[in-house]
């Protein structure tokens, strides 16, 4: 699943470690989240919608063959 | 945005979870040599110091097991698929290998008897290189 985590952080001027912060995560899984190596659990996602006032889909994109 | 938002608590009730874990898992360790060594050492095959110590042994092991559920509870998501991921290696490698080692020992193929803190090394050093595997896979 392709995501725009990394660009929404960076336009917010966030680390790794912040967003983790926010979202009560460690910073590797919001860096194996960013690199596409692990899809966040529903909750997760709508948490991460709710931080950056945005829908779902418009952090994550599926990705189709 | 700091790194010391309200939110950072989880980090540091992680920190306190682990470190608790650490504790009761020493505890568990210290009482397992006193049960293993005493009987020989301190009290010399005294039937009832051995009960009790190895009582205490199994107390601890408890308070051991529901640190460890409290603490894999507070892990996030991608930390407790890698967990399971780990545990579910462990305890199957532990399975295949643990009956195939007391196979060979039923069968006379190894010269002494199967004891199980071999077993327990091998699911230790598994438990451990699939945990560091699974992170490196994520990271």
């Amino acid at each position: 699943m392709k995501n725009k985590l990394k660009v929404l952080r960076a336009e917010r001027n966030w680390t790794q470690a912040d967003l983790a912060n926010q979202l009560e995560v460690s910073r590797q899984t919001i860096n194996a989240i960013e690199k596409g190596k692990f899809d966040p659990s529903l909750p997760l996602a709508f948490k991460t919608a709710r931080l950056f006032s945005l829908k779902i889909e418009e952090i994550f994109e599926e990705e189709t063959d | 945005m700091n790194a010391t938002t309200p939110s950072s608590s989880w980090q540091n009730r992680n920190k306190k979870r682990t470190r608790n874990l650490a504790l009761w898992t020493l505890a568990w360790v210290l009482t397992m040599a006193l049960a293993t060594l005493g009987p020989a050492l301190l009290w010399q095959e005294d039937k009832l110091f051995s009960m009790l110590a190895i009582g205490l042994n199994v107390l601890l092991g408890f308070g051991m097991i529901y640190a460890n559920v409290i603490h894999l509870r507070g892990l996030d998501e991608m930390q407790q698929k890698v967990q399971l991921q780990s545990m579910g290696i462990t305890l199957g490698i532990g399975m295949v290998l643990g009956f195939a080692y007391s196979n060979l020992d039923i069968a006379n193929v190894i010269a002494t008897d199967a004891e199980i803190s071999h077993l327990m090394m091998i699911m230790a050093i598994t438990y451990m290189i699939s945990l560091v595997i699974g992170l490196k896979r994520l990271s």
